[in-house]
């Protein structure tokens, strides 16, 4: 059977030779756009989860044999629609399946009317994919495959393994929502405010990998492109906006995180003209007033994107994150800002509190903290012992760096 | 889908016990349900003789096939539609809170 039959007829553009790179733009368009769509809506009625990605797949290859010859569809996510349909029917009826899946795979087309959001195929593959029952490592790697199309070997480079390694890792999370009958479901009542914070947890994690210094720089983009998807989806949840505008605030310095050598740069030492000034102004816009950790970190991103910084704001706004998440980075944290808030001393104060909670020990990030409250307090010698101790532990190189220089410019004040 | 639930204890049970559910009223509700298919309590693993056939001869150990601090202490056959499900009906076992359950599904049923 011809895989494009039954498509949307292409569009009348000219489909000028040469083009093969404009296809290839447009094809990676589509797939960012629609994958997740296409993928979403095959494991519902098919309940294969390789097939779907499989369907999925073949039809990137026909748009790639067929766009640069016939010129790309008017709707290239409902081209590839079809077409993956059309060859899941395909598959299936050569396994002669049930009719009613056969039936539902018919009338299956795209753009379907926007359906209501809480039966959004696509909501349900990102609860699935980020169900608890799966190691974390699998749900944030099953997201980026099945949500977010980004190919195996991608992933498999961004976590540090061989592509055959992810490959199976991927493979045995699939099988296990097989066998252990995963639901393909959002949950409803209690069950979502449960499991929403889990979801959310790993499109952080996707983002915080795409900003670590070994990370895959596309993850962070990929992060947005996800949070903005869930916040679309679910525009009453607080926690999933405020989510959105904290990576929106963070993504919004990517270009000026660190100078023409690679050192990472505090915020004060950044250049604020290479700040996104359109995804500010869009976080800006979206920051809820709620008081989740998400919602609470955002307001505290958007004051350090401000003009000029409010620490006694950022402090108030710390001491509420600090009783929803009273994690150890938190109330590190929250030391820092009322060190710049209400003086070093104070600052010091908290953060032996927060040291004495446990949790901070060998923290590289605690003692380049208690290194800067010591230099504001005016004790320059014990400051530059702990910016090199700090410097010493730091995970990466270009902290190593940013801390040693700290430690020499103190040292020089002191000449 | 039936999944088999092995009740286990665990090093580090919940220390407020003023929440934990009872036992009685578990059994009684999922039986009720048509959730519990059968399930009991098992003897210590003391008593528990281990077997094993090599090169045609009978090979016979005291105690469990794993020796590990938890041990399985009974369990309980679940009929559930999924995962989900088998889960509320677990964390609402005392030995959730107690010890430790784990879930395991029969294959292709």
């Amino acid at each position: 059977m011809d895989p494009a039959a039954g498509c949307p007829s292409p569009a009348a553009t000219s489909p000028a030779a040469g083009a093969a790179a404009g296809v290839r733009v447009a094809v990676a368009e589509a797939v960012a756009d629609s994958h997740g769509r296409i993928v979403a809506a095959l494991i519902r009625i098919t309940g294969d989860w390789d097939l779907a990605e499989d369907c999925a797949q073949e039809a990137v290859t026909v748009a790639l044999e067929r766009w640069p010859a016939d010129g790309v569809p008017a709707n290239p996510g409902g081209w590839l629609m079809t077409v993956a349909r059309n060859r899941a029917i395909d598959v299936l009826r050569r396994a002669t399946v049930e009719r009613r899946k056969l039936a539902d795979l018919a009338v299956l087309t795209d753009p379907a009317p926007e359906p209501a959001p809480a039966t959004d195929d696509r909501l349900r593959l990102i609860f699935t994919c980020c169900h608890p029952a799966l190691p974390l490592e699998a749900r944030v790697a099953l997201t980026l495959r099945t949500v977010a199309g980004v190919p195996t070997a991608d992933i498999a480079r961004a976590f540090l393994v061989t592509e055959s390694t992810m490959t199976r890792r991927l493979t045995r999370a699939k099988a296990k929502i097989a066998q252990a009958r995963i639901p393909y479901r959002v949950p409803s009542g209690p069950a979502l405010a449960e499991r929403l914070p889990g979801v959310l947890a790993v499109l952080y994690l996707l983002f915080t990998r795409g900003y670590d210094s070994d990370g895959e720089p596309a993850f962070a983009a990929e992060a947005v492109r996800l949070a903005r998807l869930l916040a679309t989806l679910m525009p009453g949840e607080p926690e999933v906006v405020g989510l959105l505008a904290l990576l929106l605030l963070q993504h919004s310095r990517r270009d000026a995180r660190r100078d023409d050598e690679g050192n990472l740069l505090t915020l004060d030492r950044q250049d604020r003209t290479r700040w996104d000034h359109d995804a500010i102004a869009e976080a800006l816009r979206l920051l809820p007033a709620t008081d989740g950790p998400y919602a609470l970190q955002a307001r505290i991103a958007a004051c350090h994107a401000a003009g000029t910084t409010d620490w006694p704001r950022i402090a108030q706004l710390y001491d509420r994150l600090a009783e929803h998440l009273p994690s150890p980075v938190v109330r590190l944290n929250r030391a820092v800002a009322h060190g710049y808030a209400y003086g070093p001393a104070a600052g010091l104060e908290l953060l032996a509190a927060a040291r004495a909670g446990g949790g901070l020990d060998d923290y590289p990030l605690a003692v380049a903290a208690e290194a800067d409250l010591t230099a504001r307090a005016g004790d320059r010698e014990r400051a530059v012992a702990l910016f090199e101790r700090a410097a010493a532990a730091a995970h990466s190189y270009p902290e190593r760096r940013a801390l040693l220089t700290r430690a020499e410019e103190l040292s020089r004040k002191d000449d | 889908m039936k999944y088999m639930m092995f009740v286990c204890t665990d090093t580090e049970p919940e220390t407020d016990e003023s929440q934990v559910p009872d036992i009685e009223q578990w059994v009684a509700e999922n039986d009720a349900a048509g959730r519990r298919l059968e399930g009991d309590r098992l003897a210590p693993p003391s008593a528990a003789t281990t077997v094993r056939v090599r090169g045609g001869q009978l090979l016979l150990s005291d105690g469990p096939f794993a020796e590990t601090k938890e041990v399985i202490v009974g369990y309980d056959i679940l009929e559930c539609a999924d995962l989900d499900e088998a889960i509320e009906v677990a964390r609402a076992h005392p030995m959730a809170w107690g010890g430790r359950i784990e879930l395991r599904p029969f294959p292709g049923a």
